[in-house]
């Protein structure tokens, strides 16, 4: 791959990161899944667990229909109290693998979480995103996405996607 | 009276109503450590699938106090504080690893896999001078040893040397419940969850002694139809009423429902339905009436079968306003793929991300504001009054809070 198409590429990745971001942070939770490809893999999982191997995510989603009821959940069904989150998504690199096919991706990233009977922001994850994209005609889209974050322990709950 | 007791009044109302200090005082919190967790108590501290081979060692807690667990050359499991005997420190700062001896990074004094003290550089002194006396005990300056006991692959300590064997200590009721999840089963682990619950560490017990709460806070379990009220459904409890164990038979459909409890249950919508509905799939593998049980076993310890979704939960205490919880997640040894899969599937009901489970954390978070902002107060746990406290069929009840704290308050020193 030439320097300029792992740049376009790199570029790319940003762009869709920038909007996926948009899409948690203020946007319409139910169009999260559509970042995603029909049979994709999300998972929100400890840095312990990723780097041991072990399988179970905090967020463990096997396709776009889980992603689906997941959102459907956080709007409709589960209790929680109100919250502002925001994603501050750096350091995104790309693989450099043939055009056309999948690809990997990663990129890190910084979640805040604002409660809003606490004053401030608090940073409630910090980890990196590991990815494989693929291509398709509507543009990019994943094929997995483990968000595999630091943190020793979550603050209480996550109640949003990653 | 003592002098304890006559400042900790409880209110007239008896059980049915609980005191705000009980959940804020840190005197209260200290006593707890003493009494309980450092008391006649069995806590959870690993599961032996976490530490199969001889030399693996884990970091672990009793209440909030940090062990170290091992395996050692003899296939024993110990159990011991990881507190260096020299000059105080945390000494084992790994979370887990293999090792044969274990060696404080400070002053290299080290200890063997049960936890003697077995070396100290220039123990002598260096030029026949400084040094430890002749007869300093090697043994006394130890890290203090758990008595430790196990049943079914779940490894369990006790500062206690007196403690009762288990099976007394749970009481057969549970017990058996226990033995319907460690079945003998070799377990394979999944992962782990980790996290903090800003609430004092008995509200998560009165969580799961409290099946009211289950169709009214668990929208998803109603509108997805997997526990409504009408359901079959228990509140055990053991003798103590300090364990129990909350526990519903899964119905393949929702015809059974009264138009009065429907009604009741402001979630209840029968025409919503999943996009991928496997996860409220169960596959009935346990020798038990129960698909879904969460037992509490006192003090630290929540066995979590959800369905398939299996999950030991760790509590560990950090002052009486918040708790870690540390889940274990786990599978069976011999499951497929598929097994595998929608066991780690369905672990999206639990854990703080999860469906039921950032719920109840959420709701513990309310009650602690509530008793830390608005105070001094007391609350009603006033539900199911023909009952005054113990197991019961009645899932509109708090009659096993009630046994909960009939049993604190013996241990506490504190009964009227």
């Amino acid at each position: 791959m030439s320097a300029a198409d792992a740049d376009r590429r790199l570029r790319a990745v940003e762009a869709f990161n920038t909007a996926y971001a948009r899409v948690l942070d203020d946007g319409d939770l139910t169009v999260w899944p559509n970042f995603f490809t029909e049979e994709a893999r999300y998972v929100v999982t400890a840095r312990e667990n990723w780097d041991r191997g072990l399988p179970a995510g905090l967020i463990y989603c096997e396709g776009r229909a889980m992603m689906a009821d997941r959102a459907f959940a956080i709007l409709n069904t589960a209790m929680y109290a109100p919250r502002y989150l925001r994603h501050f998504i750096t350091n995104t690199w790309v693989g450099t693998q043939a055009d056309g096919g999948a690809f990997e991706a990663g990129a890190n990233y910084l979640l805040t979480q604002v409660l809003v009977d606490e004053p401030n922001a608090r940073v409630h994850q910090v980890g990196r995103y590991i990815d494989v994209f693929v291509e398709s005609e509507a543009g990019l889209q994943l094929c997995s996405r483990h968000c595999v974050y630091d943190d020793a322990l979550i603050d209480n709950a996550l109640i949003l996607p990653v | 009276m003592t002098a304890f007791s006559n400042r900790y009044q409880w209110p007239d109302a008896g059980l049915f109503e609980i005191p705000d200090w009980v959940y804020t005082d840190p005197e209260i919190y200290d006593r707890e450590v003493e009494r309980i967790f450092h008391g006649p108590t069995w806590n959870y501290v690993a599961l032996e699938a976490e530490i199969p081979n001889p030399g693996d060692f884990q970091r672990s807690f009793v209440g909030p106090t940090p062990v170290v667990v091992t395996r050692d050359g003899e296939d024993e499991i110990n159990v011991f504080l990881n507190r260096c005997g020299h000059r105080a420190s945390e000494f084992c700062r790994e979370q887990r690893g293999n090792a044969k001896l274990l060696i404080c990074p400070y002053h290299q004094w080290s200890y063997d896999l049960k936890g003697n003290l077995v070396g100290v550089p220039f123990r002598r002194g260096l030029a026949g001078r400084g040094g430890l006396a002749r007869d300093f005990d090697m043994a006394a300056h130890s890290p203090r040893r758990l008595a430790v006991t196990r049943r079914g692959g779940v490894v369990f300590a006790s500062f206690d040397a007196d403690a009762p064997p288990l099976e007394s200590y749970l009481g057969p009721v549970m017990t058996a419940e226990f033995d319907a999840t460690f079945d003998g089963r070799p377990l394979e682990l999944h992962g782990y969850y980790r996290n903090t619950v800003p609430g004092n560490w008995k509200l998560y017990h009165e969580n799961l002694k409290d099946p009211y709460h289950a169709t009214l806070l668990h929208s998803f379990l109603v509108t997805f139809g997997l526990f409504v009220a009408g359901n079959r459904s228990a509140m055990l409890a053991d003798e103590s009423g300090l364990h129990g164990a909350i526990a519903s038979a899964k119905r393949a459909s929702t015809d059974h429902v009264s138009e009065e409890a429907k009604g009741e249950m402001r979630a209840f919508h029968e025409d919503f339905a999943l996009q991928a509905p496997e996860i409220m799939e169960f596959v009935d593998e346990f020798d038990s009436e129960w698909s879904v049980t969460m037992q509490t076993i006192w003090p630290n310890l929540i066995v979590q079968r959800e369905m398939n979704t299996l999950g030991i939960r760790q509590i560990v205490p950090r002052g009486p306003h918040e708790f870690a919880m540390h889940w274990t997640m786990f599978g069976y040894a011999g499951d497929d793929e598929a097994m595998r899969r929608h066991r780690l599937r369905q672990g999206n009901l639990m854990g703080p991300a999860g469906f039921l489970g950032m719920e109840d954390n959420e709701a513990i978070k309310f009650v602690q504001d509530g008793m830390k902002r608005s105070r001094p107060g007391h609350h009603a746990v006033a539900l199911e009054p023909e009952l005054e406290a113990g197991a019961t069929d009645c899932v509109i009840s708090e009659a096993a809070i009630r046994a909960m704290y009939r049993g604190w308050r013996e241990i506490m020193g504190l009964a009227s």
